[in-house]
Order: structure tokens, then C-alpha cells, then sequence
């Protein structure tokens, strides 16, 4: 059976590429009044900030306002000796594109992970702080890793498409957690997942081919609709599109654009345009800090932070 | 004088040779450059070398040549004169060392190229050995299929030689039965044998290298790893010995608990112990794939929310899978060329029967019977050994070279 | 988070049952392999330390004409059913070596006959009751005891339990293994380096290498037919030798040194030998100036797990004849010899039970050798492993 979707918009199947400016709605008014408890910038937190006119423009009353899903207070983290993220707090809200940027080493591949616990993997780190999922402490003592993980999905920055074929790479996470019984169901959420990708109508004739065999673009789409196939709240990216060329790195933007109204995405980008393209909110990390956190327009023409600015323009990084 | 003697005073004697020639090869070098060394070609060193070089190879290659003509029976020359003449070439390789020293002459480049040849001559060596290997064995079988059909051999369902040596000696007398070498239940024996220790082996040695590999934590990789390698480092006659004095009454034992009948030499106890043998074989080789497998798999597997359990059951194994056959295909190649565990463990009867309880024989077990007897080295009961050494190096070479084949694939498949 | 419902719940805890079955079934497989382990090491080790001390009676002994041409009258027949006769038989040699003792009765300690020995150790002896309680007697009196069997090292075999010892088979195992490192070595070390420092990748290079490969996996029985049909049968080295032996292991070792130098000589960065090609040192010079020297550690390495490897190898020798009954050591390559493990199996297959505890002991002796052997290997990995 099929856990139904629960932000599910009855309007999702139609022209979801409108989806993207709809969005940019309700950020002004969605957390306009949270102020955070430590003096780090939140999501759209300072009022009166300049917006761009094609947001402002979508702009949309009926659009409900969208509350925080992951909430991080004071999070630190060590590997071994050595701490790689300092005192990060950040909100990020639900159902949009939130771009985690900076110079390489910033620590913002490690926070990435530390959402789905991915760092567990790893013996030697040590995590102190809060990590809330929709008011539940990630690293909470009865948070099950298990369960946490198919609710959060994530795309690597290499595509790592298992060595199976296309159709058991999709079927392979419905199966394990009992999403889909086998045969007709199964087919119908492998043929869902693959047609969220967008990869569908490439593969459709072929679902029995490794999944190896497709182009590196492909194999992405693919490894997103793995993600997808479990219906997750939250699919984090890691730098996607670092390993793809600029045709299929433009093809996994757009299919980021479709996927923001259902799912809250947080995406690493070492590529600053790629955050402007499709990020309502960027965060900027630099030596394990949040220096500067903003909807994405802000951070690009406005930044507040003079190491922002230095990094934006290209200053260093 | 003992082909041992001959040896050692060749080499005692080409090695003062060696360094009286390279000794001469330098002075003269430097006299030649009126000592003023910028002026050689090569570091005089080199020009000692050549020296050496040629004093050395034509003496080597005439008295290898001669010695093997001699071996041949191609011509009839004492050692005593293929020596001096050897050392005679020697100090005819010397003078002319002497006399082509000049300091415009490459010598540098000649003593490289002497160099090369002298390694690739070492690296044909395996060549010779695997041809060495190939052809003792070739003509010595033919020699056993002269007297016994490759047919009769390959399908008959009776091994009694023992009687053969009679007729060989022209003592077969009316009632004498005839001798027979139908080796299909030596084989049968082999395979049960074999069989038995990859069921022993296959399992222990593959959860053991995923427990390695991906629960281990690096302490306790680090303190069992070495464990296994101890356990492959068991020389196969001590495996032997335990199996045949600790371990065939314990299953003696267990047997007749359940109320069966076992013989003190059945298959079971070889196989068991030789299953043990290989678990580090296959574990190690199959901890090599598994680890092989890219960081990225696991990460993709457990993002998805996936327990370690389903990530190696569905995504790590598959993808090792070839890895793991070629490890299995290796360890069987393995299980039917170990000799000593069966030769002390099973039995010597040939024995055409399923039940693992009962004793049988294997091929290399005749192998060595048929070899290590007092029988004349012609009889058609010795040669057997070649005939059956023949058929394992077959399969042993096709299940190797089948392994080595798939395993390569999968690290390109990875790299 | 909304509730989560009851059927999920309950299948995460059948995944989690799942997971922790499955993984203690891998924990139950090394545990089995470590359990074999211990449990191979205790019984090897109860059934041969019994056999580093021996049996020894006091008995006088009379050096008369009559007990030199007959010795067992020598003794007094009380004991002489418990005196070893291998060692009566030495009776002339005494008188030989010291005429002095001629006419005279010494009493001394001497070796017991091997059934003694078994008894004391609360082994089944073949003794007669009436026997065991003469030997319990004499033991109580002081006459007989267990001491340090200084036989089993400086005697070669004997058909005599009390007698033997491993003397001339490790004297034959040097003997073998300098036989197989002074072939397998240079020549190892010398395709090594040719693969992997001078040759270019052609079909003659793929070729040698997938021959090597496969050589490394023939079973060890058809060397022994090849050292049969080509160093005995053809080239007429002695049956039994350890020249024989030696050249047979040395072409087996060879593909392992082969393969380990090759991966010592991988390890050495291209930037040295770009370096070394940068000051104009020729390919020689770069390999035996440069790559060799770093790669050394790595090359002895390998050499001793080949070497180790050989040294217990035992179906091949079987074939060329080094299984032979050797009571004292070979003194050259070309004499007869035996190895250690061949002895081990001579020694197994002996009917008396005094062999069981003796063959346990060489193996006790061949696996220390064994493990120091590798122990030296990983330590010198350990000691020279650099990183680049």
C-alpha cells in the first residue's frame, strides 16, 4: 500500500512548472514574524527587504503560508578532534528550495548530512545541538535511522545508480520498507516515480536495462526518482549536477522547479548561479559558520555579511 | 663427476672470471681515456660490465646449449670437456672485451641492452615452467593411453590396477584378473570431496567476509583478520594429520550417535577439513570484492532507508556476485588439487557411491599411491598418475583461467 | 509527525529482527572460524607437548665381550623389557669411544623404551599389567622418570618412537629451501622487474602475465609430476635430493615472488622514476638506484610468504622421493633428504602409538617456524610500509 502523501496539493498533477513562482508567495509572509532565539539571520526574517519583481509578482493570497519542517538550533559537530560545523542554526521551511552554499570545505555537505543521519556511517563523529524534523529531534533517543531515512531522501553528487536494472533500482526502496505490494502496484509507483523524474518517456521501453548503462544525466533523474519512489517530506541533494554536463544539469534544475510544491528540498551547490536559478532561500556556510542566511534574492544582490558579499562576487572560494 | 659437481665448479669458476673481467674492463677503459674519465662515453663501471658481459654470455649460453643437446642424447660430451670448453670461451670473450675498449664505444648502452635480455630470459621462465608442466605431463599420459583407451579411461566405472604390474612383468597369469583404470569413481570421489568442502566453505567464508567488511569494527578486523590468515597459513599436511586422528573419529562418533555406519576414512571428514582450509581463501578474496564496491552504493542504499542487512542482501552482494563466483570457481579449483588432507583422510578404495559416510579416493590421492610405490616407473599403474594429473590440470586450468577472467571484469568494471 | 500507523510499526520491528538474524549469522561464521582455530591449537598442543620429554631409566650396565656382540645382556633382565634397544644397540659405539669402559659395570641413566614413556604420560601403552606395575615400582624407587627428550632435536628419524627426532629433516628443510630461494629469488625478482620496469604492454607481456596468474593456481601435485618427469627422469638429478626438492618448490614460489614484487614495485610513485629520468640516469640506473631500493622492504616481504609458503608444502616432495626414511642428515643438495612436513606424514602413518605425540610435536616445531615466519613478514610490512 501506498502511504498517502500528507502535503499532498489536490492541484499536483497539472502545470507543475507554475508551481515554482506560486511558491515564492508565501515566503513573505510565511516567517516574516520568527525572529531566531540566536542573532543568526532566519529565512526571510528582516522585513523590508527588496524582493525581485518576477517573485513579487507570483505573489499569491490564496497561497497558505508555509511553516518551518527542519528546524536546526545550535548544532555542532566534530570529526574526532577536529569540529567541522559550528553553532549552526538555521529554518528551513516546507516545500521549497532551500541552497546551501560556499567555498568547498564549509562544512555544508557535512550538515547535508546530518539531516538523514547519513554521518552515523562514519565512527569517529560527534554531534552536540538540536536537529528538529517537524518538531521531532533528529537525534533523538527513540528517532529510528531506519524510518527517518524514508522520509528523507537524498541524491548524491556523483549519480550512484545500484547495478540492477532500472525498474529494481525504483522497486528496491518501496520494497524494503512495504510501500508496494509486487506486480500491478508496484509497476504504478515505479511508473509514478520514474514520470516525477521526468525520465519516463526515456525509459520506459527499457526498464529491464541496468540503470549503469544510462548517461550520467539520467542516471541522476534516476537516482531522484529512487528518492521520490518512497515519497519522502525531504529530499536533500548534494551538488547533483556537479558531475553532469550543462544540457543535463539544465534538465535537473528544472525537474528540481516541479518537485519544490510537494517536497522540501535542500540542496548543496558549489555554483552560485545554479542557487540563484532555483533556490527561494540561500544559506551561505563558510569555515563550519551560517554567516548569512536570506531568501535567495537578498543574499545575491544584498548581502548584509561583507564575507557574503567577498564570496558572491567572486572575491575568493 | 656428479652433474652437482659440474655446476658448482662452473660457477666457482666463472665467478672470480666475473670479477677479474670487470676489474680489467674498467683499467682498461680508464688507460684507453688516458684517465681522464669525461672523455668515455659511459662511467668506466659500465665498460667493466661489458667486460663481463662479454666473457660471461657466450660461455653461459655454450655450456647450457651443450648440456642440453647432452640431456637429449643429441651428441655425447663428458661435463669435464663441455667445462673447459665453456672456460676457454670465457677467456676468449675476455680479450676480445680488452681489445674493442675504446672511449667512443657505447658501453653503457650495450650492458642495458644485455640487461633487458637477461630479465626477459627470467620472465620466460614461468613460460617454461607452465610448457614444463604441460608437456611432462602430455608425454608421460601418452604413454598411459598407448596401453589404456582415453575412452575405457574416461567412462569406465572400475579402478583395480593393482594387478597391472604383474602383466607388466609378464606374470599375468590365466586367472589374473585383468587390470582396469576406469576413473569415473576416483572422480566421483574428487567432486563428493569437493563438494562437501565448498558446502563447509562457501557459507563460514562468505558471512565471515561480510562480517569483515561491513560490521567489523576496525578493532576487531584488525585481531581476526590475522586469525583467518593463521588458518590459511596451516601447512595442508597438518590439516591432514588432525583430520585423519582428531576429526574422523568425532565423526565416527557422531555417525554412529545417529545410528549410522561411517568408515573411519569417509569423505566427510576430508571435505569438512578441507572446507576449513579454504574458508580464509574465500573469505579473503570475497572481503576484496565486497570492499571493492564503491562508498557510493552503501550510501545510496542507506539513504533510502535501508538496514545494513537489506543493503548487503540487495544492493552489496549483487554487485559483488561476480567477484564472489570467481572467488567460489578459484576455492573449487583449489578443493580438487589439495593432495595431503585426502591422502591421510580418505580412503584408497575407489568407491563409486553417494553416501559421504563411506569411504572413497580421490584422483590426487592415486596420484600419489601410483607414485610413490615401488613400481617400475613404465608400468601402465605409474603412468595412471600422468593420465589423472593430465585431466586435473585441465580443469583446474579452465576453472582458473575462467575465475581470473571474471574477476578481472569486475575491477575494470569498477576502476 | 503524524502517529505512525500500527502496521508500519510493526513491520520495522520484523526488518529490525531480520537484520539483527542476519547479522548474527555472519558474527556466528567468524566465530566458528576462530572456534576451529583454538580448538585445532588446544588439540595439536595436548597431543605434542607430551613428546619434548621422554622416558629414562637407571639400569647398570655391564660392558663385557659378550654384551658388546649381544647388548640387551648387558642389562638386567628386571628392566630390559624397559630399556630402549635403539639405544642398547649404541652399547659397541660406547666401548669404541672409550675402551676403558671394557669389563666395567656403570650405572646410568639411559633412554626407556618408548611404551614406558606412553604409560607415565597416562597414554595407552601396550603394557602388560604385570609390567605397569614393575614400571610403578621402579618409578617409585627413583629408577625411572620423565625428562627433557634432547633426541627429538639432535636425532634424525628412527623406526624407534624414543629415538627419533626431527634433526635431519630441518637440516634437509634448509637444505630444500636454499636450494629454492637461490632459484626462485633472482629469477623471481628479475621477470618482476622486467614486467613491470621495462616491458611495454604488448601480447609477449599479457601473455607471461596471465601464464603467471594462472601458474599461481595450478595445484601443487603437478609441479611434484613435473619434478618427477623433468629433474629426475630427464636431467638425472638424485631421487630424494634436496636439489630435486628445491628446484620443484622453486618453480611454485616463483609465481608469488613474481606477483608480490610486481605489487612492491607498483607501490614506487612514477614521480621517482620521472625524477631519476629527469637527471639523466638511464633505466637501469633508475631501477637499481631508485625503484629497487624502495621497493625492498616489500620484495622480502613477499619472499617470505613464498618462502613460508614452500616450506610447508609437502605433495610435491612426496612425488620426487622426500618422503625417504633419513636417520641421519643430509650432508649436500644431492644426498637424500626429507623436510619437516614430510616427515610430519612419514611420522603419521607409522603404526606404533609413541609416533602420534612425535608427529604433533614436528608439527608443533613446523608451525612456530610458520608463524614466525609470517609474524617477520607483517612486521617488516608494518615496519617499511611507506606512504606516498
Amino acid at each position: 500500500m501506498r502511504m498517502p502523501q500528507p502535503n499532498d496539493n489536490p492541484g499536483n498533477s497539472g502545470g507543475v512548472a507554475a508551481r515554482s513562482s506560486l511558491g515564492g508567495a508565501e515566503l513573505r509572509e510565511g516567517s516574516d514574524t520568527v525572529e531566531g532565539e540566536d542573532h543568526r539571520p532566519q529565512p526571510a526574517a528582516a522585513p523590508g527587504v527588496t524582493r525581485a519583481p518576477e517573485i513579487a509578482a507570483g505573489h499569491d493570497a490564496e497561497e497558505p503560508t508555509h511553516p518551518t519542517k527542519v528546524d536546526v538550533r545550535g548544532l555542532n559537530l566534530w570529526y574526532g578532534e577536529t569540529q567541522a560545523l559550528f553553532d549552526v542554526s538555521l529554518r528551513i521551511p516546507e516545500k521549497d528550495v532551500t541552497a546551501l552554499i560556499g567555498p568547498s570545505g564549509c562544512g555544508k555537505s557535512t550538515f547535508l548530512r546530518c539531516i538523514n543521519r547519513m554521518n552515523d556511517l562514519i565512527p569517529s563523529v560527534a554531534i552536540q545541538g538540536q536537529l528538529l524534523l517537524d518538531e521531532t529531534d533528529v537525534y533523538g533517543p527513540d528517532v529510528d535511522v531506519v524510518q527517518l531515512r524514508s522520509r528523507v531522501g537524498m541524491v548524491f553528487q556523483k549519480p550512484n545508480p545500484f547495478p540492477k536494472s532500472i525498474y529494481e533500482n525504483i522497486a528496491y526502496a518501496p520494497r524494503i520498507h512495504g510501500l508496494a505490494k509486487k506486480g500491478a502496484e508496484m509497476d504504478e509507483l515505479v511508473e509514478t516515480s520514474l514520470r516525477k523524474a521526468g525520465l519516463w518517456k526515456e525509459v520506459s521501453d527499457r526498464l529491464s536495462m541496468p540503470g549503469t548503462a544510462l548517461s550520467g544525466g539520467q542516471q541522476q533523474r534516476l537516482c531522484i526518482a529512487r528518492a521520490i519512489a518512497v515519497n519522502p517530506d525531504v529530499i536533500l541533494m548534494d551538488e547533483p549536477a556537479s558531475a553532469l554536463d550543462p544540457v543535463a544539469t539544465a534538465t535537473i534544475e528544472e525537474l528540481i522547479d516541479e518537485l519544490r510544491s510537494n517536497y522540501t528540498i535542500i540542496i548543496v551547490t558549489h555554483n552560485m548561479q545554479q542557487a540563484a536559478r532555483v533556490a527561494r532561500y540561500t544559506a551561505f556556510f563558510h569555515l563550519g559558520e551560517v554567516i548569512e542566511y536570506d531568501d535567495t534574492d537578498t543574499i545575491f544582490t544584498n548581502p548584509r555579511q561583507k564575507r557574503t558579499e567577498d564570496y558572491i562576487t567572486g572575491r575568493f572560494g | 663427476m656428479s652433474t652437482g659437481q659440474v655446476i658448482l665448479s662452473f660457477l666457482a669458476g666463472l665467478l672470480p672470471l666475473a670479477l677479474l673481467a670487470y676489474g680489467l674492463g674498467r683499467r682498461r677503459a680508464l688507460a684507453v681515456a688516458g684517465g681522464q674519465d669525461r672523455a668515455l662515453h659511459s662511467r668506466p663501471g659500465f665498460y667493466g660490465w661489458y667486460a663481463v658481459v662479454l666473457m660471461a654470455v657466450p660461455a653461459v649460453a655454450m655450456a647450457l646449449l651443450a648440456t642440453l643437446l647432452d640431456l637429449l642424447g643429441l651428441i655425447d660430451a663428458p661435463a669435464t670437456l663441455i667445462l673447459a670448453a665453456a672456460l676457454a670461451l670465457a677467456a676468449g670473450g675476455l680479450w676480445a672485451a680488452e681489445r674493442t675498449i675504446q672511449p667512443g664505444l657505447r658501453a653503457r648502452n650495450i650492458v642495458e641492452g644485455a640487461v633487458r635480455w637477461l630479465l626477459i630470459t627470467a620472465a620466460s621462465v614461468s613460460i617454461l615452467t607452465t610448457l614444463g608442466i604441460l608437456l611432462s605431463i602430455l608425454f608421460e599420459a601418452m604413454r598411459f593411453f598407448q596401453m589404456v583407451s582415453v575412452w575405457e579411461f574416461l567412462t569406465g566405472t572400475t579402478w583395480s590396477p593393482d594387478t597391472a604390474f604383474l602383466g607388466g612383468a609378464g606374470r599375468g597369469g590365466e586367472g589374473q584378473a585383468e587390470a582396469e583404470f576406469g576413473s569415473v569413481p576416483l572422480f566421483a570421489g574428487t567432486f563428493m570431496i569437493t563438494a562437501i568442502a565448498m558446502a563447509v566453505a562457501l557459507p563460514i567464508g562468505l558471512l565471515s567476509a561480510i562480517f569483515l567488511s561491513e560490521y567489523a569494527p576496525p578493532r576487531v578486523r584488525g585481531a581476526v583478520k590475522p586469525a583467518l590468515e593463521v588458518l590459511a597459513g596451516i601447512p595442508t599436511v597438518v590439516y591432514g594429520f588432525f583430520a585423519a586422528i582428531t576429526v574422523a573419529p568425532l565423526v565416527v562418533d557422531v555417525a554412529t550417535a545417529l545410528g549410522l555406519d561411517a568408515s573411519y576414512q569417509n569423505a566427510l571428514t576430508p571435505g569438512i577439513v578441507m572446507g576449513i582450509m579454504i574458508i580464509p581463501f574465500v573469505s579473503s578474496l570475497s572481503d576484496d570484492v565486497i570492499s571493492a564496491i564503491p562508498m557510493s552504493m552503501r550510501e545510496g542504499s542507506f539513504a533510502l532507508g535501508a538496514t545494513p542487512s537489506e543493503t548487503i542482501k540487495h544492493v552489496l552482494l549483487p554487485a559483488a556476485l561476480p567477484g564472489v563466483v570467481s572467488a567460489f570457481i578459484l576455492a573449487i579449483s583449489r578443493a580438487l588439487g589439495e593432495t595431503m588432507i585426502v591422502v591421510m583422510a580418505a580412503g584408497l578404495r575407489p568407491n563409486l557411491t553417494a553416501n559421504p559416510l563411506e569411504s572413497m579416493t580421490t584422483v590426487t590421492v592415486r596420484i600419489v599411491d601410483a607414485l610413490t610405490g615401488d613400481q617400475e616407473f613404465s608400468s601402465p599403474e605409474t603412468l595412471s598418475a600422468f593420465g589423472l594429473g593430465l585431466v586435473l590440470f585441465l580443469v583446474t586450468l579452465i576453472l582458473n583461467t575462467v575465475s581470473l577472467t571474471i574477476v578481472r571484469r569486475f575491477h575494470e568494471k569498477y576502476e | 509527525m503524524a502517529a505512525p500507523n500500527l502496521q508500519a510499526e510493526k513491520r520495522i520491528r520484523q526488518r529490525y529482527r531480520r537484520e539483527r538474524r542476519f547479522k548474527a549469522l555472519c558474527v556466528g561464521a567468524i566465530l566458528l572460524s576462530v572456534l576451529f582455530l583454538v580448538f585445532f591449537f588446544t588439540d595439536i598442543i595436548q597431543r605434542g607437548y607430551t613428546a619434548f620429554y621422554q622416558a629414562q631409566i637407571q639400569v647398570d650396565v655391564t660392558y663385557t665381550e659378550r654384551t658388546v656382540n649381544l647388548p640387551p645382556a648387558a642389562v638386567d633382565s628386571e628392566v630390559r623389557p624397559f630399556v630402549s634397544r635403539g639405544w642398547l644397540r649404541q652399547l659397541p659405539d660406547h666401548v669404541e669411544q672409550d675402551p676403558g669402559l671394557m669389563g666395567q659395570t656403570v650405572t646410568r641413566w639411559v633412554t626407556a623404551d618408548a611404551p614406558v614413556g606412553q604409560y607415565l604420560k597416562g597414554k595407552h601403552s601396550g603394557l602388560t599389567e604385570e609390567q605397569k606395575a614393575t614400571v610403578d615400582r621402579l618409578r617409585e624407587a627413583g629408577r625411572i622418570e620423565l625428562a627433557f627428550n634432547s633426541h627429538f632435536f639432535t636425532r634424525g628419524d628412527s623406526k624407534m618412537a624414543e629415538m627419533a627426532g626431527i634433526k635431519s629433516a630441518v637440516v634437509g628443510t634448509i637444505l630444500t629451501l636454499a636450494v629454492t630461494m637461490a632459484v626462485a629469488f633472482p629469477i623471481g625478482v628479475m621477470s618482476a622487474v622486467y614486467l613491470e620496469e621495462f616491458a611495454t604492454d604488448n601480447r609477449f607481456t599479457r601473455f607471461i602475465e596471465v601464464n603467471i596468474n594462472n601458474l599461481a593456481a595450478v595445484p601443487s601435485i603437478l609441479y611434484g609430476l613435473l619434478g618427477l618427469a623433468i629433474f629426475i627422469n630427464f636431467m638425472g638429478v638424485p631421487r630424494s635430493s634436496a636439489l630435486a626438492g628445491g628446484l620443484t618448490l622453486a618453480l611454485m614460489t616463483l609465481p608469488i615472488i613474481i606477483i608480490t614484487t610486481r605489487a612492491a614495485l607498483r607501490a614506487v610513485p612514477d614521480s621517482i622514476r620521472e625524477g631519476a629520468f629527469g637527471v639523466g640516469a638511464s633505466r637501469l640506473q633508475m631501477v637499481s638506484h631508485h625503484v629497487l631500493p624502495l621497493s625492498l622492504p616489500g620484495i622480502l616481504t613477499g619472499s617470505i610468504i613464498g618462502l613460508a609458503q614452500a616450506m610447508g608444502e609437502t605433495a610435491p616432495l612426496l612425488l620426487v622421493g622426500m618422503m625417504a626414511f633419513i636417520p641421519a642428515a643430509p650432508e649436500g643438495v644431492t644426498d637424500a633428504a626429507t623436510v619437516l612436513p614430510a616427515q610430519v606424514y612419514t611420522w603419521a602413518s607409522m603404526p606404533q602409538r609413541a609416533f602420534d605425540e612425535l608427529t604433533a610435536a614436528g608439527i608443533l616445531v613446523l608451525l612456530a617456524v610458520l608463524l614466525t615466519l609470517n609474524a617477520t613478514a607483517v612486521l617488516l610490512r608494518k615496519r617499511f610500509e611507506r606512504r606516498w
